[in-house]
């Protein structure tokens, strides 16, 4: 049998971007994947009639250019689109619109303007801090070796140098919540809302709970990167996935897609492999895996495998989500109300009030459907044609606030009025306050609920980051204490996905960090 | 008045009519949430009861959990450190557990009732970590410990007294062993476990026949002598055997406060506990570690000069304190004066020599004691009875 250095369990963006790095370091990586198409979340499949959807993430916000670079990702086809302005749409039809730090419409007063560039800025140097902590291992707080503690030494130093203010408002603001800053820094309710957004997208938290000032930060981890605004990737996503596969595979990697890994094996003390569901052995010094942690240490490896208390902190560990999605396939170009043709291929966002966020997340927390929903809208075919038939287009939203577990049960996905059809008749009610006459353009209508994400992208909770990105479940924390750096307690296994260090959104970080970890450690022959 | 009236909240045992009626100094101890008497009548004669007739202790507060399933073994394989494969059918096994830090939670015994089937007794309550462990088992565990009725009998006449209730055959039993017997048509389960390093018996029964147990015991115990025994003299039955008490020897992990105060069992002189040769367990890794690392203290032994307890006493060397005394006491059968101590490494070899800095008063006068002792290897007290089989008649 042959022995592989490392298995990647997973081929997402991390996982792809873990085995590229391993493999340009000379090592036989072999990678498996139970979907049948590269890229996990950076997926594409087709939809109706000629239309190419990007089924699961929507937007590029961070992906970190040094990745592309290495991995020559141009060169295997991926490209992005022009950074997107993000309109707000607002009731009255006067939309207000976000440009990097520059503000525009709805009135927007002159006090909000030059508060929102500072607020931004201010964010900005919170985020290159962060930045340079994500592009690195997150230093262990206790028995910190020489290395970690250069990085805390230098974290220090960078938080010292943004200068008093900055310090001391990052010391306050970082565990408060979205809600009260965006308060203390705005008037205007439409750009408290829009910003905000920002700090609740893929998570289960509303504008009023901590941690949203942190992810917050996150989101603009990606303007640390230079990056003015999101974009979305020609092709659709699955391009991204095809780019890393190839990619992988021009450095030797191995690829198994279409193969379910059925459980981590343990042999003795250590990980020595994986079993797929064919019953097939593969043996590896290290099994690295890019599924989330719960995943990961409770359905491949196994509680019993693992030590008590370790088991108990996977079963604490959060992975809920409350962002579905809503698809479209349209006749035509849809119409909203007071948006030049041309800013359709804008971000667009509806999210009237942080008050009506926070509403939509109660009933969301009693497992029931809320019936005002958080859009943030791409219609990709305007600026990428090729992804719909002639002058017929795609609409792709994110929906916050939608319950992972619903008290009567989501239905059949199939099935007539189930809880899906009335979600989505929900949404398009919604959408036509804003887009009227939307409904008459649809040719085929998608909605995809953290459940249906869950079983299709393999996701515990549907939750895209692979566990709730708060702190206490972030850096030096994540996944959990006891699997920090990459590695969890059991020898040969290793963790590469967004469920460890920085976390989730394409980003690919928390891939190459493994890598360099795996690398360092010289476990690998 | 109940339980729940009287400000100390304290729950009575199955035997409490009758230990009450015995209880003649009225000293009452709490133990897990019971009321239990510290001493009967005078805590050298129940000691002494212990080593030369029979003693009886109520030991219904102890935590029992009942542990069955297809998992059973599995899963209290990785809660404890010990191989419990080895522990046969109708055969009693004592384990120490830990948390994933390796720190010692508890030690208790384990008894093998039938194919996956357990009882787990520990000095702490465990429910909770029983459960976070039953994480990925098949395992059901279940809180007996309210719906068994437990006496221990301990001495050397502690056999004949059972046999004369009606455990025939009783001396056949070998230590560690399981037996069970009828009594007034229902099941009365006998171990020859105990915590006093004798000759000794633990009877397990249904609480309704507690009493009648209790009446039976002392009835035909009289002529021998038979007397109980509060939790004092148990405490000098038990320093005078080597055995550790928790929360009294080291601080169980889960209610350690102050960091570095938790112990591992390699600390604790229990590596003949530790089985690394099993793959998985809570705490190997950390324990593996600390192996590598090499360890911060040593439990050691300590024969005492002089009959001062050193209850409480530094441990000094050359003037320079490297340890603490936990448990101590005039041993009256072994004639020495033990005492249980953590030492710094790399002290505590068999045969070391510190000083004791024992505090005593007399007649409210504080003296200081500056006492020579040495590190032994094993308890003074080891009688062949413990275990003999047949048990000796008497």
């Amino acid at each position: 049998m042959t022995k592989y250095d490392a298995i990647v369990i997973g081929a997402g963006h991390n996982g792809l971007i873990t085995s590229n790095y391993l493999a340009k370091a000379g090592k036989r990586v072999l990678v498996v994947d139970a979907r049948n198409q590269p890229g996990g979340c950076a997926s594409s499949k087709k939809f109706a009639e000629g239309f190419q959807l990007s089924d699961c993430a929507q937007w590029v916000h961070q992906f970190d250019d040094k990745i592309i670079k290495d991995l020559s990702l141009e060169k295997y086809g991926f490209r992005l689109g022009e950074s997107k302005r993000t309109i707000a749409l607002q009731a009255s039809g006067d939309h207000l619109t976000i440009e990097g730090n520059n503000l525009s419409g709805a009135g927007i007063g002159v006090s909000d303007q030059k508060a929102f560039k500072a607020f931004r800025l201010q964010m900005q140097a919170f985020a290159k801090l962060m930045l340079k902590l994500y592009r690195t291992r997150a230093p262990k707080m206790v028995e910190a070796n020489w290395s970690d503690r250069m990085t805390l030494l230098s974290l220090g130093l960078g938080l010292k140098m943004m200068g008093r203010k900055n310090m001391q408002d990052m010391m306050r603001l970082v565990l408060i919540n979205i809600y009260d800053v965006m308060n203390e820094y705005f008037e205007h309710d439409g750009l408290k809302a829009a910003v905000a957004l920002d700090a609740i997208t893929g998570t289960n938290m509303g504008p009023r709970s901590p941690n949203t000032v942190f992810t917050y930060i996150h989101r603009m981890v990606g303007a640390a990167l230079g990056n003015r605004g999101v974009s979305q990737v020609m092709g659709g996503m699955g391009r991204l996935g095809d780019a890393l596969l190839s990619s992988a595979q021009a450095q030797g990697v191995q690829v198994r897609l279409g193969m379910t890994v059925s459980r981590i094996v343990k042999t003795d003390d250590r990980v020595t492999g994986v079993e797929l569901s064919s019953g097939e052995l593969l043996e590896a010094t290290a099994v690295v895996s890019s599924a989330d942690p719960k995943t990961t240490y409770r359905d491949l490896l196994g509680y019993r495998n693992i030590e008590a208390g370790q088991a108990r902190r996977v079963e604490q560990y959060r992975t809920r989500s409350g962002t579905g999605k809503l698809h479209l396939a349209l006749s035509g170009l849809p119409s909203f109300t007071g948006v030049s043709a041309e800013d359709h291929s804008q971000r667009l966002v509806i999210a009237p009030s942080m008050d009506a966020m926070e509403t939509a997340l109660n009933p969301m927390k009693y497992k029931e459907l809320t019936s005002q929903h958080v859009f943030d809208i791409s219609i990709p075919s305007l600026e990428d044609p090729a992804l719909a038939p002639a002058g017929q287009h795609l609409l792709t939203a994110l929906v916050h606030y939608v319950p992972y577990e619903l008290k009567t049960g989501w239905g059949d996905k199939d099935g007539n009025g189930s809880a899906r059809d009335q979600l989505l008749e929900s949404l398009l009610r919604q959408l036509e306050a804003y887009a009227p006459g939307i409904r008459d353009l649809i040719i085929a209508s998608e909605v995809v609920v953290p459940e249906d994400f869950e079983a299709s992208h393999g996701m515990t909770g549907g939750n895209w980051h692979h566990g709730e990105l708060s702190i206490d479940q972030a850096l030096m924390m994540r996944p959990f204490p006891g699997s920090t750096q990459y590695t969890g307690s059991v020898e040969g296994l290793y963790l590469c996905g967004a469920g460890s260090h920085p976390g989730g959104s394409l980003m690919g970080l928390a891939g190459k960090n493994a890598a360099e970890e795996i690398l360092k450690q010289g476990v690998l022959s | 008045m109940s339980a729940a009236e009287r400000t100390t909240m304290l729950l009575t045992t199955p035997f409490h009519s009758r230990v009450e009626q015995y209880c003649e100094l009225n000293d009452w101890g709490a133990w897990q949430g019971y009321t239990t008497p510290n001493s009967y009548f005078d805590v050298e004669l129940e000691y002494f009861a212990i080593r030369s007739t029979a003693g009886v202790l109520d030991l219904s507060p102890m935590n029992k959990y009942r542990i069955s399933g297809p998992d059973a073994e599995a899963f209290l394989n990785r809660l404890v450190t010990r191989d419990v494969s080895k522990i046969g059918i109708d055969r009693v096994g004592y384990a120490v557990w830990c948390n994933d830090a390796g720190e010692l939670m508890d030690d208790g015994t384990i008894f093998h009732l039938a194919e996956n089937d357990y009882r787990l007794c520990s000095y702490m309550r465990a429910d909770e970590w029983l459960e976070w462990n039953a994480l990925g088992f098949d395992v059901t565990i279940n809180n007996e410990s309210d719906d068994i009725a437990a006496l221990a009998i301990q001495g050397p006449v502690s056999c004949t007294i059972l046999t004369l209730i009606g455990c025939e055959g009783l001396n056949e039993l070998k230590p560690f062993g399981i037996a069970r017997f009828d009594f007034e048509g229902v099941e009365m389960m006998v171990s020859r476990t105990g915590f006093t390093g004798d000759l000794g018996y633990e009877v397990w029964i249904d609480p309704s026949k507690a009493e009648a147990l209790w009446d039976q015991l002392f009835d035909k115990g009289h002529d021998y002598l038979i007397k109980p025994i509060g939790s004092h003299a148990l405490h000098m039955a038990r320093i005078e055997a080597g055995f550790l008490q928790a929360k009294v020897d080291f601080v169980p992990a889960e209610i350690a406060v102050r960091p570095g105060r938790t112990r591992t069992p390699l600390e604790m002189g229990l590596d003949w506990q530790v089985d690394f040769n099993k793959p998985l367990f809570n705490g190997r890794a950390a324990l593996l570690k600390q192996r590598e690392e090499g360890l911060r203290y040593r439990f050691v032994l300590l024969d005492v000069e002089g009959n001062k307890p050193a209850e409480h006493s530094f441990i000094l060397k050359n003037g320079k304190q490297i340890g603490i005394v936990t448990s101590a006491a005039w041993c009256p059968t072994a004639k020495s004066n033990l005492a249980f101590a953590q030492v710094e490494m790399p002290h505590g070899a068999v045969g070391d020599e510190f000083v004791a800095e024992i505090y005593y008063q007399r007649e409210l006068q504080w003296t200081r004691l500056m006492a020579p002792c040495k590190v032994i290897d094993g308890p003074l007290f080891n009688p062949p009875r413990k275990r003999q089989t047949p048990a000796p008649a008497h």
